[in-house]
């Protein structure tokens, strides 16, 4: 939500070994915010992740499809996975 | 012969994407769609952000916290994948600010007590969650990816605002009442969440064919209601609406016509918080003018003295 | 009982620090830093609840949340500076800088501790307490060498909260006894450390660092800033309206 602020592509290797996804973006007006701000959104800071931010000017596209990026919250927080809740009995659709 | 062969994209199911072609009208269109689907989830967070201070206790605070968090980083994926239209996030905010843009009007309801926590992640979020589900398919990638990621943090969403329902439907009597008054005021505007009547909505047919839309509004809304229905009777709440009633025939609920008045009155600006909201959003972003310019300045003399 | 106060304290920092950071939500200078922000709120609700859980086994008689939400404002132990309010973002962020080069610190010592729990608690709350000033750190810099305006946002703010540094170095009967029995934290040998990683960000944030003039004390005897009160009477004012409701 910048005047000036520089759009970073994020992409995020979520456990060692496997390659790096891309994931979307954030808004930062440097590197060392924009890897700060890509680890609060995308990884809600998962152990052992990789992140790499680069500037979205700096991206050179084929004509391909985009491939998709999924993200795996931390297993930190539980309560942000629906099986935390004890949902009374009986209950449908939630 | 590029919208033939767009429109044979479409009904083959295949994504667009932001380097392919697209009529002007479809482009607009999204821009209007997924902007202001981002910004009803940052206008969204102040309704709940209302109550973290106050929250009863520390599961619940951290719960909530949490979940206001996650509507953030909804409203920048979806900014991020609106962005892909070749519009800036500052045009977004600047047409959000000027009224061009348009947010959920569900946001310009006031949370008066504690239970509006649970009436809010359960009806509001659980509306939001039949709505992003169908959006998954949409035709858009940036956007039918964004809605994926949204849909798998959602659910526990509505599980928090329907688990505080069920502990205060079953707690004291006071407890009971606060939850049954949160229903009251937040049932019909949650009904309105799906927008006007199909027959009312000019841009349905279009959203249609482009399958920008894949489902009715009134199929979500039925949707929506024959599956909330049960969950207020299981923790013994009663839903405001006495023409309510399971119609064998049709396989669905039956229920009562909606305040049209209120909803379109709402809808253009004339709700219990429409200035609240903006005035607090417009406050914050020129409150901050100071620390996003510090930061511009700091990293162009970091490039100085880099370069 | 000592370590029952000794954890209190903890806690009180953790609970009262995350009570204000959580009051930026919707409020931030960009989307990212709300979210960065809340972030810190909830890693410190997380540590608040970790050490009031252990506080809540050795009083034995009231439940986290209990004394969470039922202490008054002269049982709180929580150090001054984390009941200040938020101010503007200069004032925060140098309220989280310097509370959380102390905390960093603190903690470091703290998972060499006897006690099992505190220990554990420390290690893990090492973890989040690290990134918390790394980010307070990256905008110091930001916010100390950018424009005019931000330095001197800055400076004011430096120049108010300085008067609540001294608390954190403090030692009383209490921490000696703790520290004493390779459970505690001896805080006075923390403060060089302290001075080395804040004279270094002042410095290279292009502010001055305030003299040491007149420093507020009392929180270890539950004595506070009127700031304290106001924050309590929001935070518990559910659960004591409501005393026989459980949420």
């Amino acid at each position: 939500m910048s005047e000036n602020t520089v759009v970073w592509e994020v992409f995020i290797q979520s456990k060692n070994g496997l390659a790096h996804k891309h994931v979307g973006n954030v808004h930062a007006s440097d590197k060392e915010m924009a890897l700060q701000s890509a680890r609060d959104l995308y990884t809600r800071r998962n152990e052992g992740s990789c992140i790499w931010v680069v500037k979205a000017e700096y991206i050179v596209s084929s004509e391909s499809e985009d491939g998709e990026a999924f993200f795996d919250p931390s297993n930190d927080k539980m309560y942000r996975h629906p099986t935390f809740y004890t949902m009374p009995k009986g209950s449908k659709y939630i | 012969m590029n919208e033939q062969k767009f429109q044979e994209k479409i009904d083959l199911e295949r994504k667009i994407e932001p380097k392919d072609w697209m009529p002007d009208a479809y482009r607009k269109h999204l821009i209007r769609q997924i902007s202001q689907h981002a910004h009803s989830e940052i206008i969204g967070m102040q309704p709940e952000g209302n109550w973290i201070s106050r929250a009863p206790s520390l599961r619940a605070k951290m719960i909530l916290l949490a979940k206001v968090q996650d509507e953030a980083g909804h409203g920048l994926y979806l900014y991020s994948a609106c962005e892909t239209l070749g519009i800036s996030r500052q045009e977004l905010v600047q047409q959000l600010h000027e009224g061009k843009a348009k947010y959920s009007s569900i946001f310009n309801y006031p949370t008066l007590s504690w239970a509006d926590m649970g009436a809010v992640g359960w009806l509001v979020d659980g509306a939001a969650i039949v709505n992003q589900v169908s959006l998954q398919r949409t035709s858009y990638g940036p956007y039918a990816r964004s809605m994926v990621k949204i849909c798998k943090e959602e659910s526990f969403h509505q599980r928090q605002g329907y688990e505080i329902m069920d502990e205060m439907a079953k707690g004291t009597p006071e407890q009971k009442e606060m939850a049954q008054d949160a229903l009251n005021r937040f049932w019909w505007p949650s009904i309105m969440m799906f927008g006007p009547q199909d027959s009312d909505s000019p841009r349905t047919e279009n959203s249609m064919k482009w399958k920008i839309k894949r489902q009715f509004n009134d199929e979500l809304r039925q949707k929506f209601i024959d599956q909330t229905v049960g969950q207020a009777e299981l923790i013994g709440l009663t839903i405001p609406d006495p023409n309510l009633k399971w119609n064998e025939e049709r396989g669905h609920y039956d229920f009562g016509e909606m305040d049209w008045d209120e909803f379109w009155s709402v809808v253009n600006g004339n709700g219990p918080c429409n200035i609240q909201r903006l005035d607090h959003h417009k406050k914050a972003h020129k409150e901050g003018e100071w620390v996003r310019n510090a930061a511009t300045a700091y990293s162009k003399k970091q490039e100085k003295v880099n370069s | 009982m000592s370590l029952l106060k000794y954890t209190l304290r903890i806690a009180d920092s953790s609970l009262i620090l995350a009570q204000r950071t959580s009051g930026w939500c919707s409020k931030g200078p960009t989307l990212e830093e709300d979210i960065a922000l809340s972030n810190i709120a909830l890693d410190l609700f997380g540590q608040a609840n970790g050490f009031l859980e252990y506080a809540s086994k050795i009083d034995g008689t009231k439940t986290a949340d209990q004394l969470a939400f039922n202490r008054n404002e002269r049982e709180f132990f929580n150090l001054q500076i984390t009941e200040q309010k938020n101010g503007n973002f200069a004032d925060t962020i140098v309220r989280q800088f310097l509370f959380s080069t102390y905390n960093f610190l603190f903690y470091t010592a703290l998972a060499n501790s006897t006690d099992e729990t505190l220990s554990a608690l420390a290690n893990k709350s090492l973890k989040e307490v690290k990134y918390h000033l790394q980010h307070s750190k990256s905008w110091m810099l930001r916010l100390g060498d950018g424009t005019e305006e931000s330095r001197n946002k800055m400076q004011t703010a430096l120049q108010y909260f300085w008067q609540f540094t001294g608390e954190l170095f403090e030692m009383d009967e209490i921490d000696m006894k703790m520290s004493k029995s390779g459970i505690g934290v001896e805080n006075s040998l923390l403060k060089l450390h302290w001075d080395t990683i804040v004279n270094e960000v002042i410095e290279k944030s292009t502010l001055k660092r305030p003299k040491d003039e007149y420093m507020q004390t009392g929180s270890k005897k539950g004595l506070h800033t009127e700031c304290l009160g106001h924050l309590l009477s929001e935070m518990q004012y559910l659960p004591r309206s409501y005393p026989n409701a459980k949420w």
